[in-house]
């Protein structure tokens, strides 16, 4: 009905490998696009900014990476709290040593560390797979947090451990420290989200995402064909640390402000992103921004629902909050395993011949 | 027995080259067990070679040694004139070696279209970066592989399924698939492993015809491992026949066919 092809030709080959190749879908994005950064930004407000819309940017960011390893490359990590923290460290280093350089290349820079880090403990998929690489990675994850805790040089050796974001500005706007405004923040994490969701999908349609999918599928005939599974697999570690080190530097820099490695960054963030990059849908760029919104938005939902509107007390709240959303991740695992953008695939197919069943 | 070295013409017309590949007293061995036993034979440049033999003769273990999955103990490879050192499989590619597998070997997560143009791996160049923002070369690059790939879509008649995951096939469209993503990597020898296991005769012959016409139109040098004998004295140029990882046998279907070892090791012998 309204959401068809017929009379949508391509005569191109480019045309065709586009990222939105029904004209629905192309409109309906420019569409997000206007009204993320067109809209939103004029009438966001703190409590908007802080409790939905910049963690579901970041971790947007940071569920991209996670997906481009596991969901396409087929890499299990346990890893991605301890390489936010990376992120995290490194940006903290960047904007102490060199304050007049701005925090947008900080963040870039604090992600290329990352990357450096995560090929380093990428080397081990080589040799295991499965649920052992993800015991492989689990110790990157408790090795980075003991090393950003126990050595003092990487916390500027303050008093308290703690690192805390110094106050820095993108074209005249402060984007971290007090004086930040929500407008700003949310504009800063949306531009890197942008161009991670870019670079992402366009690194997945071509040579590279092929290379990656077919280790991912078998990785034997892959071999076969020509792909070199030790370039493949550190590639994927490599980009995908670059995603979830910008993540890390911006969770630090512009949400938190201060933070401590192992409450930050502990090993509960690890799960939390995959839990996004499993019920988003492994594989799909949507799938993780899908996965980020689902866990950002229900608890914040959830609270609203049950303290606000039913006047329940904080605490009870607090924990039937724990409790629906891990239920629910349940039925919804159990009912598509394949996650939302699975979910969002079939509606799509559904609605391209409503209202014929065929 | 053999062939005369400087090729020869086959008798329905086609012109076959020189060795392109040579096989030198290879000996193969898993521990105690000898799967392939001082086997020499070559593949010449555009003829259609079969490998024939019982079941365990070492014929899978023979393509796995050309596709440079297994390191022969003893003996040599010769490509292009060239010995082929210890290669990782990955580098053997490279070298213009593609193959299909005897149980499909594809890519199930990835559509058609992505699987053949994963065959085409080899050929492309373009960088990381210039990937992730999709300008310039890469996207240029993309666009020129995809129409050698469509080539190959026309070629294999799997128009209507490009866009289709490969998970959903059913099983003789999968084993085109798989030869298509072989031939989009423009081999220079072509490795098919029981490319027609399993498939009903129609399906057969719709898979002949393609064997033929790869031959035929690209050119491209054939090994193929196969059991429906009927086939393989149909297709094939030369035949090596195996058995219990000895080379029993080498030569045009016909001599192959009055070959009394050969016989004897599909019928069996008289004891007595």
């Amino acid at each position: 009905m309204f959401y068809r092809e017929a009379g949508d030709f391509k005569t191109s080959y480019r045309e065709d490998s586009q990222t939105f190749p029904i004209k629905f879908d192309r409109y309906r994005y420019y569409a997000v696009l206007a009204v993320a950064f067109g809209i939103i930004p004029f009438v966001i407000n703190d409590y908007w900014a802080n409790a939905v819309f910049v963690p579901f940017l970041i971790y947007s960011i940071a569920a991209i990476g996670l997906n481009i390893l596991t969901g396409y490359a087929g890499q299990v990590s346990l890893g991605t709290g301890g390489f936010m923290a990376v992120g995290a460290y490194a940006c903290y280093k960047l904007m102490t040593a060199f304050p007049d350089i701005s925090i947008f290349i900080h963040v870039i820079l604090a992600g290329g560390i990352t990357a450096g880090v995560g090929v380093l403990f990428g080397l081990p998929s080589l040799r295991i797979k499965g649920f052992y690489l993800a015991v492989a990675t689990l110790a990157a994850q408790f090795f980075l947090v003991w090393l950003f805790n126990k050595v003092p040089w990487f916390y500027n050796y303050s008093a308290s451990g703690q690192i805390t974001a110094p106050d820095r500005t993108v074209l005249g706007y402060f984007v971290t420290g007090a004086q930040t405004t929500a407008t700003a923040k949310y504009l800063f994490c949306l531009v890197m989200l942008t161009l991670v969701a870019v670079v992402a999908r366009n690194l997945t349609r071509g040579t590279v995402g092929r290379k990656w999918m077919a280790i991912r599928d078998m990785d034997i005939a892959a071999e076969i064909i020509g792909v070199n599974p030790l370039t493949t697999k550190l590639t994927a570690f490599m980009v995908s640390s670059f995603f979830i080190g910008i993540a890390g530097a911006l969770f630090f820099a512009v949400y938190l402000g201060a933070a401590e490695v192992g409450e930050a960054f502990g090993i509960q963030k690890s799960f939390l992103i995959l839990f996004m990059v499993i019920i988003g849908g492994l594989g799909s760029i949507f799938g993780s921004f899908a996965g980020a919104a689902f866990l950002v938005l229900l608890p914040v939902f959830l609270k609203n629902l049950l303290v606000g509107q039913l006047g329940w007390p904080t605490d009870l709240a607090a924990h039937i909050e724990l409790m629906i959303v891990g239920g629910l991740i349940v039925v919804f695992l159990i009912a598509e395993p394949h996650g939302l953008a699975q979910l969002w695939r079939l509606a799509k197919e559904k609605l391209r011949l409503w209202p014929f069943p065929h | 027995m053999n062939a005369p070295s400087e090729g020869y013409i086959t008798p329905d017309g086609r012109k076959i080259g020189g060795v392109l590949m040579e096989m030198k007293n290879i000996t193969l061995r898993f521990g105690g067990v000898v799967a392939i036993k001082d086997i020499s034979f070559d593949i010449r440049e555009g003829e259609i070679r079969a490998i024939i033999g019982p079941n365990g003769a070492g014929k899978s273990s023979m393509l796995n040694v050309i596709s440079g999955f297994y390191i022969p103990t003893e003996g040599e490879v010769w490509f292009k004139g060239r010995k082929r050192g210890p290669m990782k499989p990955y580098e053997v590619a490279r070298l213009g070696i593609a193959r299909t597998f005897q149980n499909i070997a594809l890519f199930d997560g990835m559509s058609v279209l992505d699987n053949i143009l994963t065959g085409r791996l080899t050929l492309m160049k373009s960088g990381l970066l210039s990937q992730a923002f999709w300008y310039g070369a890469a996207a240029k690059e993309e666009d020129e592989h995809r129409e050698k790939v469509e080539k190959i879509i026309d070629f294999l008649e799997i128009q209507n399924i490009r866009k289709t995951p490969v998970g959903r096939l059913p099983y003789g469209l999968k084993k085109r698939v798989e030869l298509a993503r072989a031939l989009a990597a423009e081999p220079r020898i072509l490795l098919l492993d029981e490319p027609m296991a399993g498939m009903n005769v129609e399906e057969k012959e719709d898979m002949c015809r393609f064997i033929l016409d790869v031959n035929d139109e690209f050119g491209t040098t054939i090994a193929l491992i196969e059991h429906d004998m009927g086939v393989v004295m149909d297709l094939s140029d030369r035949v090596v026949v195996m058995d219990y990882g000895r080379k029993i046998g080498d030569g045009t279907p016909d001599e192959v066919r009055n070959n009394q070892d050969v016989i004897d090791a599909y019928l069996g012998v008289a004891h007595g």
